[in-house]
């Protein structure tokens, strides 16, 4: 098959940029530890209860060292379970300090759910039977706007939090 | 002993398409056009649901409109559309007989049948799972089975396609096949091998436990199945409007092609690398190991290979037509090409839209980057830049010829123009709707959402500025919509008696011989399946053996017992 010239030329160069974009991305993934969220822990679907992290005394912020905490959140149409304040009300806001490493951990007990602090690289699919989990560090204080963003129901626009990093 | 056989060197013959053709062809995209109209409409009320100044009346709810949308336009439209469109492309290149015309017709009637039956079960409101039909939110059985009538119609379609090139190559010993029939039947292969996915996933998976045979599904497996077909889909719709680019541009503007050869193997390439990359739609999920999810982005990139290629050879014929016809200069060419015949300018402006539509593509599977926009309305952004402007506005320029052909009827300077005012409408809207969607992605704003204020936070209020600015494109969208329904009818019904011509452009006299090879399908099809036995066999069974418990199905959540 022939090649014009310019054909030549023009491919080599796409073909190479596209060379050193994937060896770039690759890096990332593999050296710096940046793959998407791909946690493979499986979960009973029905009885997510049953799992140490999901039980409802354990869920929403939990503070386990200086600066690190962990999110347990379960998701259901419509609505992000972030357990109970003394109150007894369901918390809506999880309040974290700038500068936190936040280990978010998610199921779902029916249908898919998507979880997306807005703004932020958290943005993670929710499945039945698994367990999703993504690790950040939250520097920029501000007011963040949670949102389900996989279709999951009439309601779907309704499932909401809110994450507030203070200084 | 055989006859030494004279390799015809002329231009191959182009055969006249009869008026029992045309009626097949035409039924095919009348129901194309329908679906636009409905499509359309659904799409402007939903930016008008989402600028929150608007609330749709007797209860119809947003998501069951947003179903309606997805897969009117995104399966019905398309479908329709190619394969009419491919079936004229056949019947000029390679003919049709009576037997093949018949099994054409039953491809439509099972299709039709499909589609009625999924369009009931979303209007009753027993549906509204949006197009990718997620479990375990679970519709009306109706809904699956009429989606799997659509795909075994289309398969019904892509059978007769293959036997029109078989039957000509048997008449025509030793000849190449046509360039367009070897594209049509390219896109059908690949058509098929990735629809086989969505299709066991609906037998197998979604129709027995809708029915209540199976109590639970395999969530994960069903997604994996569906995005197995779900990326091919996307191409499935883009090679039709390269066929056009490719083969039909040159002649248009008064050229030739630019490379036999070279459009050859930009088809191969993208049966190749369309079908084993459906983990870049799944980067954020759970329980897909991410090396596998790579692999799968590597793959996909592949595919910017021929669409370089593409790119270069459109410009190539652009440049080469003009200069052959005297124009000088360093930019002679361009500023002469045919920019009032709507025939090109249409297709031309989806070219454009095509530029920042694949740039978007390559962020949106780039692995950890997918992160930052993952269903985000960027997402829809995006393909509203690629299927809604590059494929739609290419079809639409197939449109302005094809319609009046099979019609026996003429492009008049007069819809020529009004072509051209759509052309402009269409790319302003889709501008002003598209960049907000992409600005309101970035900024977190999800995809697939009805209005909502999330609680009255400073980001959501923030986005429904940019959810103004899709109301508004979406409205001058939907004049677009209206204008083109009009030319359309007006091709159709009322434009003036004569022959509109059926483009289809010719090698070059002196063109190097395309290699036989070409025509050698057990090795692309052998390639396609150990592509796809690469990228998906591990990582299946792994998806299969770590299996959590079954989803049973949710018929709530989407408003129904």
């Amino acid at each position: 098959m022939h090649l014009h010239k310019y054909e030549k030329i023009w491919l080599i160069f796409g073909i190479s940029s596209l060379v050193v974009f994937l060896c770039v991305l690759g890096y990332g993934a593999f050296w710096k530890g940046t793959h998407p969220q791909s946690h493979g822990v499986t979960i009973d679907p029905n009885n997510v209860e049953a799992y140490e992290a999901f039980k409802p005394e354990n869920l929403g912020l939990t503070k386990v060292d200086d600066n690190r905490y962990i999110v347990n959140i379960v998701a259901s149409a419509f609505n992000y379970d972030l357990g109970k304040d003394e109150n007894g009300t369901a918390v809506r806001t999880i309040r974290i300090p700038k500068g936190s490493t936040v280990l978010f951990q998610l199921t779902t007990k029916d249908v898919v759910h998507g979880f997306n602090v807005a703004g932020t690289n958290v943005n993670m699919m929710v499945e039945p039977g698994y367990i999703s989990s993504y690790e950040a560090v939250m520097n920029k204080p501000g007011e963040y706007t949670v949102v389900c963003n996989e279709y999951c129901g009439v309601g779907h626009h309704m499932m909401y939090a809110t994450v507030e990093v203070y200084e | 002993m055989a006859l030494e056989k004279i390799v015809p060197v002329h231009e191959p013959e182009r055969l006249p398409i009869t008026k029992a053709e045309s009626r097949l062809y035409m039924s095919f995209i009348y129901v194309a056009f329908i679906a636009l109209f409905v499509g359309g409409l659904m799409g402007l009320l939903q930016t008008l649901v989402r600028s929150g100044s608007f609330t749709l009346p007797w209860g119809i709810g947003y998501y069951q409109i947003l179903t309606v949308h997805g897969v009117i336009l995104g399966l019905v439209l398309t479908t329709y559309f190619i394969i009419g469109f491919q079936f004229s492309l056949m019947g000029k290149t390679v003919g049709i007989s009576f037997k093949q015309r018949k099994a054409a017709w039953i491809s439509l009637w099972v299709m039709v049948i499909g589609t009625i039956m999924t369009a009931i079960t979303i209007l009753l409101g027993k549906a509204s799972v949006l197009y990718t039909f997620y479990a375990p939110l679970k519709a009306h059985p109706a809904f699956y089975i009429g989606l799997a009538l659509v795909i075994v119609g289309s398969w019904i379609a892509g059978f007769v396609n293959w036997r029109q090139l078989y039957v000509w190559k048997k008449q025509h010993p030793g000849e190449k096949s046509p360039l367009l029939a070897f594209m049509v039947v390219i896109n059908m292969v690949m058509w098929f091998i990735a629809s086989l996915g969505v299709a066991t996933a609906v037998l197998v998976q979604f129709i027995p436990w809708s029915l209540g045979y199976a109590e639970t599904i395999n969530v994960l497996v069903s997604r994996t199945l569906f995005w197995y077909f779900g990326h091919p889909l996307v191409y499935f719709w883009l090679l039709p409007a390269y066929m056009a680019w490719y083969a039909i541009i040159p002649k248009i503007i008064g050229g030739k092609i630019f490379s036999d050869s070279l459009a050859r193997m930009s088809f191969v390439l993208f049966l190749f690398f369309s079908i084993p990359v459906g983990f870049h739609h799944q980067l954020t999920e759970p329980g897909i190991d991410p090396t596998w999810k790579f692999i799968q982005v590597v793959l996909t990139f592949m595919v910017i290979v021929p669409s370089l290629m593409t790119a270069f050879s459109l410009f190539a014929t652009f440049e080469i037509t003009g200069r052959k016809k005297g124009h000088k200069g360093l930019f002679g060419w361009f500023r002469h090409l045919p920019w009032k015949d709507v025939r090109f300018f249409a297709p031309f402006v989806g070219m454009l839209a095509f530029i920042p539509g694949g740039a978007g593509g390559i962020i949106n599977a780039s692995h950890q980057v997918n992160g930052v926009v993952h269903n985000t309305i960027w997402v829809t952004g995006h393909f509203h830049l690629t299927v809604a402007t590059t494929v739609v506005l290419t079809f639409f320029g197939v449109t302005y010829w094809l319609i009046p052909h099979l019609t026996g009827r003429k492009l008049t300077a007069k819809i020529n123009k009004l072509g051209m005012i759509q052309t402009i409408i269409w790319a302003v809207g889709m501008t002003i709707m598209s960049v907000a969607m992409h600005i309101q992605g970035l900024l977190g704003g999800p995809r697939r959402s009805a209005f909502s204020e999330y609680g009255g936070t400073a980001q959501a209020q923030e986005w429904i500025g940019y959810q103004l600015a899709q109301a508004i494109g979406g409205s001058i969208l939907f004049i677009g919509i209206i204008l083109m329904m009009y030319i359309f009818i007006h091709l159709t019904f009322f434009a003036p008696k004569g022959i509109e011509e059926f483009p289809v452009a010719e090698e070059e006299a002196d063109a190097e011989p395309t290699p036989m090879w070409f025509d050698n399908w057990k090795l692309w099809i052998g390639i396609t399946i150990a592509l796809i036995l690469f990228a998906y066999s591990i990582p299946f069974v792994d998806i299969i053996q770590n299996s959590p418990p079954g989803s049973p199905p949710f018929a709530w959540p989407i408003g129904n017992n």
